[in-house]
């Protein structure tokens, strides 16, 4: 293979600018799609252990639909689907404040919501149910002792797995280059095409996703290990 | 609502997206057998070469698997997209850059699943398979893996169906697949929430089906 390698590129002319942009982009998608996804991952992990079945069907069936159908089509669902159904004004107003980031948010958040969910699903069913009946038993209302008794030993619990999902949210967001979001990828293809540099190009953007993975994995586990809970050795598996 | 749009594109989008067979090179299906089998394959290299004893095996699996964990799958398509044509001075089709790609970068997952299976199996197993005279290839393939394999079988099933639901990606390159074929049909009809309503619905059944049918794999090995 005979080719002569220009990293220049990366520095010159916009390129550093794009790439900033792009990883800023990432962040904020991902950062905002996280927010969302835990949201209702709690919601719908929490309700799916609960006796009341209304309840508990509606959110089996959201997360059973939404975790098992490829984010892309979430992706197009959201961008292209959607909006063809709101109110004329609202779909204006849309369409001239970022449409494109709002249903890539949508899909991550809610697609992720649902794997979420499952991890938290695990986390509270490795809680023994005689700590429920206890607190039942001190007189606390089914609502407070999840608040206060299951979700925080739960949560604690699930450090491992849940990082290992926020990651894969991370990861994920790069799929938004498909309806056109300025993220990281999309950035780096654009690049590539104005420079022609695809190796160069490839290279900063899969550097720039490595050492955002790496380091917050690597806070994660020391954060594992501050709130690890003593004289516990079980872990919660991944989740599926 | 008016499903007319599924009825009349319903060939188009099973026969072409799904199974493969249509005037494009393309189909869900015939990408994510073979990826999930040479996938599974190459992990347990992966996953073996990881619990070997010498550092210049496991040293370089270890940075394989790590590598391909922090890195989007986008960007691995991307990367074969443009590298292989690079290094090999001929195009390749998109099906063959689609498959390269989802092969290496699932290795890397089914590794690590191989790798936890392995170590999920006593010590004294292989202990006892030394003590009978066998060798250490022979205590791998006869007594290790296919007890491993059994307490794999859950999370493999998840990974085959997290690589299925990935294969939709490669629409990205221009591979028609069901989403793609998707994507064709709103071009002409624009419908679509009820095209791409339609397509979850086929990719849920399937996806659906595979973790039905790992349950009973599961209740059957236990």
């Amino acid at each position: 293979m005979n080719y002569t390698f220009k990293w220049s590129v990366l520095w010159t002319g916009e390129s550093g600018r794009w790439l900033l942009q792009g990883l800023l982009t990432t962040l904020e998608l991902s950062a905002l799609a996280w927010v969302l996804a835990v949201a209702l991952g709690i919601l719908a992990g929490a309700l799916r252990t609960v006796r009341f079945t209304p309840l508990r069907w509606a959110a089996t069936s959201y997360v059973e639909f939404f975790r098992n159908v490829p984010l892309l089509v979430w992706m197009f669902f959201w961008y292209f689907g959607v909006p063809p159904l709101l109110p004329r004004g609202i779909q204006d107003w849309l369409f001239n404040h970022g449409a494109e980031f709002w249903a890539g948010m949508l899909a991550l958040g809610v697609y992720h919501g649902a794997r979420i969910s499952e991890v938290i699903r695990s986390g509270i069913q490795s809680i023994p149910r005689t700590q429920f009946e206890a607190s039942v038993a001190m007189g606390l209302t089914t609502f407070q002792s999840y608040r206060l008794i299951i979700l925080p030993v739960a949560l604690r619990l699930i450090v491992p797995p849940a990082t290992n999902e926020s990651l894969n949210l991370l990861k994920n967001s790069s799929v938004a280059l498909t309806i056109s979001v300025a993220e990281l990828t999309f950035q780096t293809r654009q690049i590539e095409t104005y420079t022609a540099r695809a190796i160069e190009a490839l290279t900063a953007g899969t550097l720039i996703y490595l050492v955002l993975c790496l380091s917050i994995a690597t806070i994660m586990a020391k954060v594992e290990r501050r709130y690890a809970i003593p004289g516990l050795i079980a872990r919660v598996g991944p989740a599926a | 609502m008016d499903v007319s749009v599924i009825t009349s594109n319903f060939k188009f989008l099973i026969l072409q997206g799904l199974i493969g067979i249509g005037p494009f090179i393309g189909g869900t299906l015939r990408l994510a057998i073979p990826a999930i089998l040479f996938g599974f394959v190459l992990g347990i290299f992966v996953g073996l070469a990881r619990l070997a004893q010498a550092p210049w095996i496991r040293m370089p699996a270890t940075m394989y698997v790590e590598f391909f964990r922090g890195v989007p799958l986008v960007m691995v398509i991307f990367w074969i997209w443009f590298i292989i044509p690079q290094l090999l001075r001929l195009p390749i089709p998109e099906y063959g850059v689609a498959l390269t790609a989802f092969v290496i970068f699932e290795a890397a997952y089914f590794g690590e699943i191989v790798r936890a299976g392995v170590q999920s199996v006593p010590r004294g197993q292989v202990e006892a398979a030394t003590a009978l005279g066998m060798t250490g290839t022979k205590t791998m393939a006869y007594v290790v893996l296919p007890q491993a394999l059994k307490n794999m079988v859950p999370s493999l099933v998840t990974q085959m169906i997290v690589l299925f639901k990935d294969t939709s990606l490669a629409s990205i390159i221009g591979y028609v697949d069901l989403t793609k074929a998707a994507q064709i049909v709103n071009n002409r009809e624009i419908k679509p929430f009820q095209i791409y309503i339609f397509i979850a619905i086929v990719y849920w059944l399937c996806t659906y089906s595979m973790s039905v049918f790992a349950r009973r794999l599961e209740r059957r090995a236990a």
